[in-house]
C-alpha cells in the first residue's frame, strides 16, 4: 500500500507540475511566497500543490480547498497546530511554534482558497 | 484520489500510533525491553513494506521506490565509492609509525566485523562505536585522531565494512543497566520531537518512511545504518554515520551535536540494535 503511493502521486500529479515556477501565468499571491519559502512554510517538502514544482507526498496533495474546508477557521487551525487535530502528525506546528506569523498564516489561507 | 489519500493518512496515523503504544510508555516505570522494541519495530516495518525482503531495507529509498532502484541499478555499473574503498583499504594496511597497525586493535585484525558495532563496553560503560575504536586505535598508537564525517574516516570505514557484506548486524545489548541505560537514551533520541519544526527522527523515517519529500524519498528506519559509509550524489563525496546525524538534525533546524557525541552513540546503538539480522552493505550509495 504504501509503496505503491509514491508511484501514484509521481505519476498523476508530479510531472504535469515540473514546470518551473516563473512560467506561471498569475502573479504570485503573499500567501503563496510564504508557503512556497523553505525558510517559512516550506510546505512543498510535503504537500503537492498547484504551482509547486515538486511531487511530495509525505501529507495529502492540497486541492479543492474551499469545498474541502468550508470554514476558514478549521484550516486556520490545522496549519497553526495541526497536533491539536492529530498529535501523531508529522506536520509542524507552525503557529504554536512561532515559524509563522498569524498574519502569514491568513495569507496561506487566503492562497489555499485559490487551489 | 484524495479521499484515498487522506485515508491512507489516517491509517498510517493510526499505524503510528499503535506502534508507539507497542513501546513502553515512559511512565509504566522502569522496564526497558530491547528485544520486544525490536520485535515491534520490524514488525511495524514489515507490515508497511510488504514484499521487501530484510536484506532489502539496508538499501533505504532504493528498497522502497522501483524508480530510484533502476537509477540505482544503473549508477552501481560504476559505484561511486569505488576510490574510497582503495583508499580505505591501503589507509587500513599502512603501518602506523611505530610499526604496528589497525588490524594490532582489533579482533579478527578487523576483517568482517563491522556487524558488531556499536557495542557496549563494560569496561569504560560507554557505547563504542566503530569511528570510535578507530580513533583510539591511532591514538593508542601515537598517531592523531582522525576528523570524523568525511575523508579518511569514511575510507577506512568504507573498506571495513566492505569485509563485512552480508554478515547481519549483531549487536549486543549486556544485561547491565548502563548498557540499558545507553540503548534507552538512544531510543529516546529517536523517538523526541526537537528543533523549531518539532519532528523527531521517527517523524521522517517511521511516519513518513518510503515517503516522497521533495527529491528524497525518505528511507525506513530499519537497516537504516547498514549501508554505511555512504556516496551521496548530493554531497558529492563520501559520508559517515555521523556526517547522516548531522544533515539530519540541521535540516530540522535543530542545534546538531558533536560527531561521536554521547548522545548520537547511543543513538547509532539503538538503531544498530533495532536492525540486528538486516546483513551488512556498505559501503553504498545514494541519490
Ligand atoms: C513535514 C511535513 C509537512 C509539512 C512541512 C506541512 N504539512 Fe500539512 N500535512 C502533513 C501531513 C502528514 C498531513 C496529514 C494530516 C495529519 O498528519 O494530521 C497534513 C495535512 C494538512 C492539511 C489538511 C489536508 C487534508 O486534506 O486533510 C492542510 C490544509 C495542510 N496540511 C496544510 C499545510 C500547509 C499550508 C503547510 C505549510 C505552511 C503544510 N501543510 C506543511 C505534513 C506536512
Ligand atoms: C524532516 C525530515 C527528516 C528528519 C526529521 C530526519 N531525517 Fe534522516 N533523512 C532525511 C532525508 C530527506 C534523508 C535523505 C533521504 C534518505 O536517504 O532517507 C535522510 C537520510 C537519513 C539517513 C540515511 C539513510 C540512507 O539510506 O542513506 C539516516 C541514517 C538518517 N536520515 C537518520 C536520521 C536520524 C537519526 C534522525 C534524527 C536525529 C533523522 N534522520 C531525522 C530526512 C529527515
Amino acid at each position: 500500500m504504501r509503496g505503491a503511493l509514491p508511484m501514484i502521486a509521481l505519476a498523476a500529479l508530479g510531472l504535469p507540475l515540473l514546470a518551473p515556477l516563473s512560467s506561471r501565468a498569475e502573479p504570485a499571491m503573499p500567501g503563496q511566497a510564504v508557503a512556497f519559502d523553505r525558510s517559512k512554510g516550506n510546505c512543498l517538502a510535503c504537500h503537492t500543490m498547484k504551482g509547486g514544482d515538486v511531487p511530495s507526498n509525505v501529507g495529502p496533495e492540497l486541492a479543492d480547498m474551499k469545498a474541502r474546508f468550508p470554514d476558514r477557521k478549521e484550516l486556520y487551525a490545522i496549519i497553526f497546530d495541526e497536533e491539536r487535530r492529530n498529535p501523531q502528525t508529522v506536520m509542524p506546528p507552525f503557529g504554536r511554534d512561532l515559524i509563522l506569523t498569524p498574519q502569514e498564516i491568513n495569507e496561506i489561507v487566503d492562497f489555499l482558497y485559490t487551489l | 484520489m484524495i479521499g484515498r489519500i487522506g485515508s491512507i493518512y489516517r491509517a498510517a496515523a493510526a499505524a503510528a500510533l499503535l506502534f508507539t503504544s507497542l513501546l513502553p510508555a515512559a511512565s509504566a516505570g522502569p522496564r526497558i525491553d530491547p528485544a520486544g522494541d525490536q520485535r515491534a519495530f520490524q514488525a511495524y516495518f514489515e507490515r508497511a513494506f510488504p514484499g521487501v525482503a530484510l536484506d532489502d531495507f539496508a538499501n533505504g529509498p532504493y528498497a522502497v521506490n522501483k524508480e530510484m532502484r533502476k537509477q540505482w541499478e544503473e549508477i552501481m555499473q560504476f559505484p561511486p565509492y569505488d576510490f574510497a574503498l582503495d583508499d580505505g583499504k591501503r589507509l587500513f594496511e599502512a603501518p602506523f609509525k611505530n610499526g604496528k597497525s589497525y588490524a594490532d586493535c582489533f579482533p579478527d585484525r578487523g576483517i568482517g566485523i563491522r556487524q558488531s558495532y556499536p557495542y557496549f563496553d563494560l569496561r569504560s560503560g560507554e557505547v563504542v562505536t566503530l569511528d570510535l575504536a578507530i580513533n583510539r586505535c591511532r591514538e593508542q598508537n601515537g598517531e592523531k585522531p582522525l576528523p570524523y564525517e568525511v575523508g579518511d574516516m569514511a575510507a577506512i570505514d568504507a573498506y571495513m565494512a566492505s569485509t563485512s557484506r552480508g554478515k547481519p548486524f549483531d549487536i549486543r545489548i549486556p544485561d547491565d543497566p548502563r548498557a540499558l541505560a545507553a540503548y534507552e537514551n538512544g531510543k529516546k533520541f529517536f523517538y523526541e520531537r526537537r528543533g523549531q519544526l518539532n519532528f523527531s527522527c521517527a517523524s521522517c523515517h517511521v511516519q513518513a518512511a518510503g515517503r516522497r519529500m521533495r527529491g528524497d524519498i525518505l528511507a525506513p528506519a530499519l537497516g537504516m545504518l547498514a549501508s554505511f559509509p555512504i556516496y551521496r550524489s548530493d554531497w558529492g563525496s563520501m559520508g559517515t554515520v555521523d556526517r547522516r546525524f548531522v544533515s539530519c538534525n540541521e535540516q530540522v533546524r535543530s542545534l546538531p551535536l558533536k560527531p561521536e557525541d554521547e548522545a548520537y552513540r547511543d543513538l547509532e546503538y539503538f538503531l544498530s540494535y533495532m536492525s540486528n539480522g538486516v546483513a551488512i552493505a556498505g559501503p553504498g550509495t545514494r541519490p
